[in-house]
């Protein structure tokens, strides 16, 4: 009996290694070409790009942006302190007398760091245990992993949050961990109702009558069907960290001084309010640059991924 | 007599779908999806499974590929029972039967190419094999150009999402496609293309079809013989020609003459007798004694108490109903 | 045949879509029309614009991205394209209803059968002549009685889930008429049903139509049902009619070339193998083929197909065929000599 695969002898096409790599980098073009289409619509959406890309390459080459980059450091000069905005302190100078403006660029490092990071911590894990307990719905593994996510999901977040960085020694780094600790299970229940849905499609079915491993059904059948919410939902997540972290530094269990924090310096702001208003809204401004500009950044990521019409 | 590739003995699949009443008085609510099939499928032949929603007839379809356990019966593939070992089907039996999906929107990975879609079945029973090659092979086989390797799914239209579910189903070099409505949702012009590469295939590659649908007419021109299944159980099975020129059971006329055709060649062809009415009752309330009684024009006394045992009426021609129960039945477990 | 007296007539309807890489010229100068009274049927494959052109008679096109840069469409007098909005919230629904292919998804699943079937009573009363609470509960149980549906009383506080396919289409069904249309469009109103259970809504609607005096335009792509239940059939493919005639005379006399073809593709009962089909895919909407659409398709494709646009040719008083091969046989009808490329 002759079969399938051994017929192949009489194959009539002839296309080269290299024709199929030409289509493959054709295919890769048009998906992005595709893909910019889609997110760039909405014109508000590229506004948010444009800002967040500004907002990272400010914070990355801060030293060479901030006029007076040792105002982000130990730094006093009581005689310049509580300056109004204008030509050389373009936002003014706080109680000590250091640069606003500059300060503000490098407290952006370590909030942008901040939601960078947590969500480098947080995605992982809470996406995987999602999958699982989605794909094992009624099993061991998802009666466990879905309660341990109810019970974190109990907790009020701030609260968690606070409880955690208190304990340990407040720094960045801590403040992190603590914000990592409330944030994945969001991810977890996100990813878990998609699965639920997910795994009941044809397309599973055929890759598990075939024999696909678990690993193969999780990793490329059913993940890549999740992205459009996951990626939607972390382009606005980073905006939210952002803020938590401020909120931690402004109780003072985040970056301590005399690194600048945003929380940090709206808190001290908020006692020379509002006589000196530009120590504590400058500062504030910028959080709402950064969250606003995500938001709709976050708008375009998922109008990228919507279905288009046949 | 070639042996069958084939072979369905009294399956039986119920599906418990929640309780009714408390503690003492509980009781399970069941859906009898499939309530006691047999009949054999021959090497190299294709057989068609009719029947409407709550037939049971998909299910009988993924339980031979494999995506439910039966409740009881057997299932055998020449002569190898398939669910030996209640988790694992060892691998050679996963591909050697493959399935067709109904519909095409939902039986691809719509984040992946079709170089992805194909390449899984490559990648799990031939690890070492050049894949690229035997993609190009296979778009060849089913009349689709190379180009398509890195199209997504949404950029094809219907016959060729379902053109491509075939290339995959083919991937494994199987010896029987259970093909589930695989045309329902395509145009009558497309259909006619993927019916007749599907016709091609099985010439070129002899294999056995199982092909499940609910146009009769279809049926007439694409399988040698034909089982009719209503609410979990067959009610008639006969080769095709046999079927058409004598339909037996009221069921079946009653499908015959609901189907709209478009010439008055066919028009004559329809019974007259047998009009549709009724509702079809839900799996989980069966009717008690024949299933089909609530609907049946010629229904009798007995047919609401006992349900009918399978016979033989003619040669070849198997019917459930009582109109035709001899003094001695044929057993239901007979040769198919 | 006269243009007076018309129920719905759409004149040279162009109708393109804004998509990444340009423009979708999906109709491409359709023509229709019909009288009080009369059962059409609009046959055409998935993709040929059928949908399209209905939703552009009721105005629901989703404005960007479709552009409607050329045609007319008037109904029972009144001028739909330059109509005002709230004009035509009176023309959708009283005058014109529709069906839709899956009833599940037409019925809202958190309303009652009753809360839904009394609201469109409720909407669709005529302006001044409210009727009363028990007054629209009583026309709803009527409307349930009409389509045949046993104990109406009940089943106004079912939910939707609680129903068969075939009620819930049913249902839809009595939706549509409580309003007293003018006009019905049914969108492929079996295709969702087993076949016995189409086989009865079919029958149910044929009667209806009958007893309400109701003109319908009957939508599908399965040819068996347009030939049960229609008097006059138009034959649509990528977005040009191509030939349109008396339900009997299209299967019996099919003239245009994508008409046999369809028509022979459809397995017979009879038996006789599965045809060929009709090579090729429908066409890239963004490059659609130039002259006549189907020209890359049709195995009588001549030159002058690939260059001009082929003019509706009346063979006979019913019957007319957008085809090249016609010429000689009917008489061109001159306001389709120059149609737009």
């Amino acid at each position: 009996m002759e079969n399938v695969i051994n017929s192949r002898k009489r194959l009539k096409t002839t296309i080269s290694a290299e024709q199929i790599k030409n289509l493959e980098w054709a295919s890769r073009r048009e998906n992005l070409g595709r893909a910019w289409y889609k997110f760039s619509r909405n014109p508000m959406s590229v506004v948010g790009l444009v800002i967040v890309v500004s907002l990272i390459l400010v914070a990355i080459f801060a030293p060479f942006v901030a006029p007076h980059p040792k105002h982000a450091g130990p730094f006093t000069d009581f005689a310049n302190a509580k300056i109004p905005p204008g030509l050389q302190y373009l936002f003014g100078t706080d109680q000590i007398g250091r640069d606003i403006l500059s300060r503000i660029i490098f407290g952006l490092r370590s909030s942008l760091l901040m939601g960078v990071l947590v969500l480098a911590l947080v995605v992982p894990p809470g996406v995987l245990l999602g999958l699982m307990a989605g794909y094992f719905q009624d099993a061991w593994i998802d009666t466990l992993i879905t309660r341990v996510t109810d019970i974190f999901l109990a907790v009020p977040p701030l609260i968690l949050a606070l409880a955690v960085a208190s304990v340990l020694k407040p720094n960045l780094w801590n403040g992190m961990l603590a914000v990592s600790l409330m944030w994945w299970p969001w991810y977890t229940r996100l990813v878990y109702g998609l699965t639920t849905a997910l795994r009941n499609e044809y397309f599973v079915s055929a890759a598990e009558v075939t024999g696909a491993s678990t690993a193969h059904i999780l990793f490329r059948e059913i993940l890549p069907n999740t992205l459009s919410p996951i990626l939607t939902k972390m382009s606005i997540d980073i905006a939210w960290v952002i803020i938590i972290g401020s909120m931690l530094s402004f109780v003072g269990l985040g970056v301590q001084p005399p690194e600048p924090s945003l929380g940090t310096m709206i808190a001290d702001g908020s006692r020379y309010l509002p006589d000196q208003w530009w120590i504590a809204v400058f500062p504030a401004l910028a959080i709402v640059l950064i969250v606003l500009g995500f938001n709709l950044m976050g708008d375009g990521v998922r109008d990228m991924f919507a279905a288009e019409e046949s | 007599m070639t042996e069958d590739i084939l072979t369905v003995s009294n399956l039986k699949k119920h599906f418990v779908i929640g309780h009714t009443g408390r503690f003492s008085k509980r009781k399970p609510i069941t859906v009898k999806a499939v309530d006691g099939v047999t009949f054999s499928v021959h090497e190299g032949e294709t057989i068609g499974l009719v029947g409407e929603s709550g037939s049971g007839k998909s299910t009988v379809a993924y339980i031979a590929i494999g995506m439910y356990q039966p409740t009881s019966g057997s299932i055998r593939f020449r002569g190898q029972e398939l669910f030996q070992d209640k988790n694992k089907r060892p691998r050679h039996l996963r591909k050697a039967i493959q399935i067709v999906y109904q519909d095409p929107g939902s039986s691809l990975n719509p984040r992946q190419n079709i170089k992805q879609i194909l390449e899984m079945p490559l990648r799990i029973h031939q690890p070492n094999a050049n894949h690229l090659e035997q993609i190009v092979y296979l778009l060849e086989i089913v009349g689709l150009p190379p180009e398509y390797m890195y199209k997504y799914p949404r950029m094809l239209s219907g016959g060729e999402k379902q053109i491509v579910s075939i290339a995959r189903a083919l991937a494994t070099d199987p010896s029987m496609v259970i093909l589930d409505e695989p045309t329902s949702a395509l145009d009558v012009s497309v259909q006619a293309k993927t019916i007749n590469l599907l016709l091609d295939l099985q010439k070129e590659f002899q294999l056995s079809y199982v092909f499940i649908t609910h146009d009769l007419s279809l049926m007439r021109n694409v399988s040698s013989r034909v089982a009719i299944m209503y609410l979990g159980k067959i009610c008639e099975v006969a080769e095709t020609i046999d079927f058409f020129r004598n339909p037996l059971h009221p069921y079946t006329q009653m499908l015959l003459s609901s189907i709209p055709v478009v010439t008055e060649e066919e028009e004559e062809l329809k019974p007259k007798k047998v009009i549709s009415t009724g509702e079809i009752p839900s799996p989980v309330n069966v009717p008690s004694g024949c299933s089909f009684h609530s609907r049946c024009p010629f229904v009798m006394d007995i047919c609401r108490q006992v349900d009918p045992v399978m016979v033989e009426a003619e040669p070849g021609h198997k019917v459930r109903c009582h109109l035709f129960t001899q003094p001695a039945p044929v057993s239901v477990a007979g040769p198919g | 045949m006269n243009e007076a007296g018309r129920l719905l007539e759409i004149k040279d309807l162009y109708v393109q879509f804004s998509v990444y890489g340009g423009k979708l010229h999906v109709l491409n100068g359709v023509d229709f029309f019909m009288y009080p009274g009369e059962k059409v049927g609009l046959v055409g494959e998935t993709g040929c614009g059928k949908t399209t052109t209905m939703k552009a008679i009721l105005r629901v096109l989703p404005s960007p991205p479709a552009v409607i840069p050329h045609g007319d469409i008037v109904f029972d007098g009144q001028d739909i394209m330059r109509m005002k909005e709230e004009n035509l919230s009176r023309v959708r629904g009283r005058g014109i209803s529709m069906i839709f292919q899956d009833p599940t998804a037409a019925l809202n699943p958190v309303f009652t059968i009753g809360e839904q079937l009394e609201a469109v009573i409720k909407h669709s009363a005529p302006p001044g002549k409210s009727p009363t609470g028990p007054e629209i509960h009583q026309q709803a149980v009527n409307a349930l009685k009409e389509v045949s549906l046993a104990d109406p009383e009940r089943l106004l506080h079912n939910y939707p889930v609680q129903l068969s396919g075939g009620m819930r289409q049913r249902v839809c069904i009595a939706m549509a008429l409580a309003a007293n249309p003018k006009l019905l469009i049914a969108d492929e109103p079996g295709t969702s049903l087993d076949v016995t259970i189409q086989d009865q809504v079919l029958r149910l609607l044929r009667r209806l139509v009958e007893e309400h005096d109701t003109s319908v335009i009957l939508i599908t792509h399965t040819l068996g049902i347009v030939r049960e239940t229609t008097n006059r059939v138009y034959v649509m493919y990528a977005g040009t009619m191509v030939e349109t005639a008396a339900t009997e005379k299209l299967f019996s006399q099919p003239l245009h070339p994508y008409t046999q073809g369809l028509i022979s593709t459809v397995p017979r009962l009879s038996g006789g193998g599965i045809a060929s089909g009709i090579p090729g895919r429908i066409p890239d909407y963004r490059n659609p083929p130039t002259g006549c659409r189907f020209h890359p398709r049709c195995p009588h494709v001549m030159d002058i197909c690939r260059q001009k646009k082929p003019p509706n040719y009346q063979i006979d008083a019913e019957h007319s065929v957008a085809c090249f091969l016609y010429e000689k046989d009917g008489s061109a009808n001159p306001q389709k000599e120059t149609g737009q490329q």
